[in-house]
C-alpha cells in the first residue's frame, strides 16, 4: 500500500498515511466490535432472563441501540472528582484502552493478515494483556473513592494471580507447534477439524476449558468481575468515571474479551482454518487465494465472536463469587489442573509425537516440516561437533537456518 | 545532523542508557520514600539492561564487528529475573518495616546506629 | 545523495524521548503514585527500544515481568503505605543540589564515554537502493525487507537453547579454546530458578511474620 501512494506523494508521507490507514482500520475493528458486542450482551442478557433487550432504536432488534448510547455518552459531562488525582484519573482509562489496543498488533486475522508479524506473539499478547490492570488499578486509586481502591485492589490480586494458569495453559499448544508464531501455529492445524490442537489429545482438550476460565477471569468478566461487583462496591474501579472515559474502559474491556476468545481460537480451533477445508480444493489463482484468506478471516471471526458470546453466556447464568474463590478457584483449581495437564501434554507428546489422530496419516512432524525452511542439521549438538568446514560463515547460517521457522512459500 | 535520516548505532543506546542510569542514581539518592528508592533501583537496572542489549544486538552494530552476541540478551534476561526477585523481598521487607515503625521513611530506620 | 527517513530511527528517537522524559519525571516529581505510574511509561517504552534492538523476546520479557509483574507489585506496595504524609515527602533541596553535581557528573563521563569509540557512533548503513530516489518508489522495500532493521527477529529459539546449555549462534567458532568461554547458560539457569523458589518462600514468611508481630 505504501508503495502505490508513493506514486503521488512524498516517501514519508506515504508511509505515516499507509500506517495511519492500518492503525485506523485495528480501532475501527476494535471500536466496532465494542459496540456490536455491547448490543449483543444486551439482547443475549433480555433472553436469558426472558425478556425482549431493546426494541425501539433503529427497527425491531434495537440495531441502532449503542450507537444511541454512545451519542449519549459523549455528550455528557466529563466529570473530575473532588478527592481525585486528576492526571491519573485523566490517564487510567487510555492506559487500559490503548493496552488492549495494543494486542491487536500481534494477532493474526488469517494467513499473513497481521499488523505485526511476530516471532513471540503468543508471548507478546499476554504481556499487554497484563498491562491492561494498571489502568484500572490508576483508575481506582486516583478516582480518591473507597469503593474505587477496593475494586483495584482486588482486580490486581486477581490479574497477577490469574496469569500463572494462564500462562501454564498457553504453553501447551506452543508446546506442540514448537513456535510462538501465532501465524505458524494456526497454519500448522490447516486441514480437516481433527487436525486442531484442541483434538490434538485429551491433555489439550482439557486444558482448553482451564485456559477459557483463567482467559475469563483475566479480562475481569462475570463470574469473577469482582473490580466491579455492583452489589458491594458501587461500580468498583469505574464508580466516579463518567461519559467518555468511561466508554473508554467498555471498550477496552470488550476488546479484551475479543483477544482472548480469538487467541483460544488460534491456539485451539486452528485460527482461519475451519472444520472443512473448503479451500484447500481451490486450484491456484491470485484472486482465488485472497477470497480464500478472506474467507479465512470470517472463519476466524466468527470463531473468536462465538467465544465472546459464550462468555455473555457464562455471565448471565452463573453468580458472581467471592474474594476469596476467586483466589481459590485460581490457586487451589487452575494452576494444579494446569500444571498436571502440561505434564500431560509433554508425557503424551513424547509417546504419541502425532497425535491422537494421528493428523490422519500426516504425523505433526510433517506437518510442521511443511511451514519450515529444510533442515540442513539434524540437531545443533551433532553440528558443533561434525568435522570443521572451510567456510564458518556458511556453516553458521545452516545452524541458524535450522532453528528459524518460515512458512514456505 | 538529522537524527532521522541517520542509522542508530549502539552509542544512541548508551545514551540512552546512561540517562535512565543517572536518573536512577538521583532517585535513590533524594527520594526518602523506601518504595521511591525501590524505583531508582528499577531504573538503574534498566539503564545496564540497554546496554547488554545494545551490546549484543546485530541490528545496530555493523556486520562482521565483534558483538557480545546472544549473551546480552541472556545476560538481560537473568538481570530481569533477578529485578523481580529483588522488588518481591524489597516489598516484604518495606511492608514489614512500615508494620513495625508505621512510617516509610527511610531516614527514620536508624535503630541499629551504635 | 537522497536520504530518505529510516522509521527504525524514527521510533527509536520516539521511544527514547517517551523513556527519558518519564524517566526524569520519575525524579521530578513528589506523589509517589505518580512516580509508579511515570516508571511503568518509562519501563514500557524501554521494552520497545529491546524490540527496535531485535531482542523481542526480552521485549516481552520485559513488559511480562517488569511491567506486568514487578511493578504491580510496587504499585501494591504503594497502595498498601499510602497514606497522607508518605504520598508525597519532600527532599531537603541542600541533597537536591548534591545529587544534581553527582548524577550531572556522572551523566558527563558515560555520554562521554558513549561517543568515544567511532565503530559505535553509527549504526550500520542501509543498503545502497535506499538511497537512490528510484529506490524509494520501487524496489527499495525488497531490499529494506531483508535488512536486520525490518526483518523480524527470531531469537527466541536461540535463548532458549542457550539457557538449556546449546549455544546455537556459536556454532561458527571452531576453536575450542575460544568457544569454552561461550558455553551455555544452564547452570545460572537453575541457580536463579532455585533463587525464585526461595525469594518466593522468604517474601510469604516475611508477610506470615508481618501479620504475627500485629496481633
Amino acid at each position: 500500500m505504501a508503495e502505490y501512494l508513493q506514486t503521488f506523494l512524498p516517501y514519508w508521507a506515504a508511509y505515516l498515511l499507509a500506517a495511519l490507514v492500518h492503525a485506523a482500520l485495528l480501532i475501527a475493528l476494535s471500536l466496532g466490535s465494542g459496540i456490536a458486542f455491547v448490543w449483543a450482551e444486551r439482547k443475549v442478557a433480555g433472553r436469558i432472563q426472558d425478556r425482549l433487550g431493546p426494541t425501539r432504536v433503529g427497527g425491531k432488534f434495537g440495531w441502532l441501540q449503542t450507537i444511541a448510547d454512545g451519542i449519549k455518552l459523549l455528550t455528557k459531562e466529563d466529570l473530575c472528582p473532588k478527592d481525585a488525582d486528576p492526571l491519573l484519573f485523566r490517564v487510567a482509562a487510555y492506559v487500559s484502552f490503548g493496552a488492549s489496543y495494543s494486542a491487536f498488533i500481534a494477532l493474526p486475522f488469517a494467513n499473513g493478515w497481521v499488523a505485526q508479524r511476530m516471532n513471540v506473539a503468543v508471548f507478546f499478547i499476554l504481556a499487554v494483556m497484563g498491562i491492561e490492570v494498571f489502568g484500572v488499578i490508576l483508575a481506582g486509586y486516583g478516582s480518591g473513592s473507597k469503593w474505587s481502591l477496593f475494586g483495584a485492589m482486588r482486580e490486581a490480586a486477581q490479574v497477577v494471580s490469574y496469569e500463572v494458569p494462564l500462562g501454564m495453559c498457553v504453553i501447551v499448544p506452543v508446546m506442540i507447534a514448537g513456535t510462538m508464531d501465532l501465524t505458524t501455529i494456526a497454519n500448522m492445524q490447516g486441514g480437516w477439524f481433527w487436525n486442531w490442537f484442541l483434538f490434538h489429545d485429551i491433555f489439550t482438550f482439557l486444558i482448553f476449558w482451564v485456559y477459557f476460565t483463567c482467559a475469563t477471569a483475566s479480562v475481569n468478566r462475570a463470574p469473577f468481575d469482582l473490580a466491579e461487583a455492583e452489589s458491594e462496591l458501587v461500580a468498583g474501579f469505574h464508580t466516579e468515571y463518567s461519559g467518555f472515559r468511561w466508554l473508554f474502559f467498555f471498550v477496552a474491556e470488550y476488546g479484551s474479551m475479543f483477544v482472548v476468545s480469538g487467541l483460544a481460537a488460534l491456539l485451539f480451533f486452528g485460527g482461519w482454518n475451519g472444520p472443512i477445508p473448503v479451500t484447500a480444493f481451490w486450484p491456484d489463482h491470485p484472486a482465488l487465494n485472497y477470497l480464500a484468506n478472506f474467507l479465512g478471516m470470517a472463519n476466524f471471526v466468527f470463531k473468536a465472536i462465538l467465544g465472546v458470546l459464550f462468555m455473555m453466556w457464562v455471565r448471565w447464568t452463573l453468580p458472581r463469587l467471592r474474594i476469596d474463590q476467586v483466589i481459590t478457584t485460581c490457586l487451589k483449581y487452575c494452576t494444579p489442573l494446569a500444571a498436571v495437564f502440561f505434564l500431560g501434554a509433554t508425557l503424551w507428546t513424547f509417546a504419541f509425537p502425532g497425535g491422537v489422530t494421528g493428523m490422519r496419516g500426516k504425523p505433526l512432524g510433517a506437518a510442521r516440516e511443511q511451514y519450515e525452511q529444510p533442515i540442513e542439521s539434524e540437531t545443533p549438538a551433532v553440528q558443533f561437533d561434525s568435522s570443521p568446514s572451510d567456510q564458518p560463515g556458511e556453516d553458521r547460517v545452516a545452524a541458524t537456518s535450522s532453528v528459524r521457522l518460515r512458512p514456505a512459500r | 545532523m538529522n537524527l532521522l535520516t541517520q542509522p542508530v548505532g549502539v552509542s544512541h543506546y548508551l545514551v540512552v542508557g546512561a540517562v535512565l542510569f543517572v536518573c536512577g542514581v538521583v532517585c535513590m539518592a533524594t527520594k526518602r520514600n523506601a518504595l521511591g528508592v525501590l524505583m531508582g533501583i528499577e531504573l538503574v537496572l534498566n539503564g545496564a539492561n540497554l546496554n547488554f542489549i545494545a551490546f549484543g544486538s546485530h541490528v545496530l552494530n555493523r556486520a562482521g564487528a565483534r558483538t557480545l552476541g546472544l549473551d546480552g540478551q541472556l545476560i538481560a534476561l537473568f538481570v530481569i529475573v533477578l529485578a523481580a526477585a529483588e522488588a518481591a523481598i524489597a516489598l516484604a521487607i518495606t511492608l514489614n518495616y512500615y508494620n513495625n515503625q508505621a512510617t516509610v521513611d527511610v531516614d527514620h530506620a536508624d535503630e541499629l546506629r551504635g | 545523495m537522497h536520504s530518505p527517513i529510516i522509521w527504525h530511527s524514527f521510533f527509536f528517537l520516539l521511544f527514547s524521548i517517551l523513556a527519558c522524559a518519564f524517566a526524569v519525571a520519575v525524579v521530578v516529581t513528589t506523589n509517589i503514585v505518580r512516580m509508579a505510574f511515570f516508571l511503568v511509561v518509562s519501563l514500557g517504552s524501554t521494552a520497545g527500544l529491546f524490540f527496535l534492538a531485535g531482542a523481542d523476546m526480552v521485549g516481552a520479557m520485559q513488559l511480562m515481568i517488569y511491567v506486568g509483574g514487578t511493578l504491580v507489585l510496587l504499585i501494591f506496595g504503594v497502595m498498601l503505605t499510602a497514606q497522607q504524609p508518605f504520598v508525597s515527602m519532600h527532599t531537603p533541596s541542600g541533597e537536591w543540589i548534591l545529587a544534581a553535581i553527582v548524577g550531572g557528573s556522572l551523566l558527563a563521563v558515560l555520554l562521554q564515554v558513549a561517543w568515544s569509540v567511532d565503530a559505535w557512533t553509527q549504526g550500520p548503513p542501509l543498503p545502497e537502493a535506499a538511497y537512490t530516489r528510484e529506490g524509494t518508489q520501487g524496489n527499495a522495500s525488497e531490499a529494506l525487507a531483508h535488512d536486520p532493521r525490518f526483518a523480524p527477529s527470531q531469537t527466541a529459539t536461540q535463548l532458549g537453547f542457550g539457557l538449556l546449555g546449546e549455544r546455537v549462534d556459536q556454532l561458527s567458532v571452531k576453536d575450542p579454546e575460544s568457544r569454552a568461554g561461550m558455553s551455555g547458560y544452564l547452570l545460572p539457569f537453575e541457580i536463579v530458578s532455585v533463587h525464585l523458589l526461595v525469594v518466593l518462600v522468604g517474601a510469604a514468611y516475611l508477610a506470615r511474620a508481618r501479620y504475627r508481630a500485629s496481633e
